[in-house]
């Protein structure tokens, strides 16, 4: 029952601040510094993901076949990869150096 | 894209959005290709989600109610490692605070009122902003919203009850490289908007600090540091341009 409720209250929080997000006054935004703020925000973010998901195992630091599978992706998309194609250089090149390790 | 921060300064209004254009096509391929992407992803998800100890039914829960990926992760990831569930929820909503300001930027630009708003503000994720704000038109970014959103809300649940049933088949998702999926898309998604020195400073910067905060901090929390020295670093600049250079 404990575990339901969290899963409930983790869930109506995730979704309170994405309705927020919706229902914040557009004037929120006019300000020339939230704009750039709102704008670089995903990005930064998005990055950020991008190495904690890489680097990290739970609060653990290192590099394994995931950095291999991100250098790939990175590779194919400086290469003008199509997306798809940047998603599966960097799925098999991780499957490909976990195999063999 | 970042240079294209206004409301009604889109370039091309009126060339794309016509009845089969190659713009729309372009757009609904890709979203269905990022659905496919996470759906993928959504297969280790169920899979590590049932390995961490939830039933099927909680699993499948987790993806339609909470339905924003890294969130769900970090729950599972707390009850694995026997935190209280509560806490665990706490911290899914840490790592779920960058859609509200996914919501404010695309609230402009997804302009749903009513019921729609309500649906709008469940797709609001990673994948459907980075879409929409990728788009060249107001148009498009409407259109790669909604069908990027929703291609991964139907992929992502899909993906998870399937790999909540076959967690005993797929030991370990990891072996097939599933969990470089998201870093691989996001790097897909995010590179072309990393066009100026700032935006690369500051999202390496990012990165940094958030890193170095993993050992130290409760998960969730690196990603929101990172996003607090973004905004105190942008703001601190409110004065020069803004990205892209509008004057």
């Amino acid at each position: 029952m404990m575990r339901w409720l969290a899963i409930m209250v983790g869930a109506a929080g995730c979704y309170a601040l994405k309705l927020a997000g919706h229902s914040l006054p557009a004037r929120v935004l006019e300000g020339r510094r939230v704009r750039r703020v709102a704008a670089l925000l995903p990005v930064v973010v998005l990055v950020s993901l991008t190495a904690t998901q890489t680097f990290s195992t739970g609060h653990h630091l290192g590099v394994d076949a995931r950095a291999g599978g991100l250098a790939a992706a990175v590779v194919a998309q400086v290469l003008r990869a199509p997306f798809l194609a940047v998603v599966v250089v960097g799925v098999a090149a991780t499957a490909l150096l976990r195999l063999l390790a | 894209m970042l240079d294209k921060s206004g409301d009604n300064d889109y370039m091309g209004r009126g060339t794309t959005g016509r009845r089969g254009d190659p713009g729309g096509r372009r757009v609904v391929a890709r979203a269905l290709t990022i659905g496919a992407a996470t759906g993928a992803y959504g297969l280790s998800f169920g899979a590590v989600s049932t390995a961490a100890g939830l039933d099927l039914l909680q699993t499948v829960a987790l993806s339609l109610v909470m339905f924003t990926g890294a969130s769900q992760f970090a729950f599972v990831g707390a009850v694995a490692g026997g935190g209280n569930p509560l806490a665990a929820a706490a911290t899914a909503v840490l790592v779920g605070a960058r859609n509200g300001l996914y919501g404010l930027r695309l609230a402009p630009v997804v302009r749903a009122r009513g019921p729609r708003r309500l649906l709008a503000a469940h797709l609001t994720i990673d994948e459907s902003t980075a879409m929409a704000l990728g788009a060249r038109d107001e148009r498009e970014a409407r259109l790669a919203f909604s069908a990027t959103g929703l291609a991964v809300f139907v992929l992502w649940n899909l993906a998870t009850l399937l790999g909540a049933l076959g967690a005993r088949a797929i030991p370990d998702p990891g072996a097939f490289g599933l969990d470089a999926a998201a870093p691989a898309a996001f790097v897909a998604l995010v590179g072309p908007r990393l066009r100026s020195t700032e935006v690369w400073v500051l999202a390496l910067g990012g990165a940094a600090v958030a890193l170095c905060a993993v050992p130290f901090t409760p998960a969730g929390v690196p990603i929101l540091v990172a996003g607090a020295i973004a905004v105190a670093a942008s703001a601190s600049r409110g004065d020069a341009r803004e990205p892209g250079g509008r004057p």
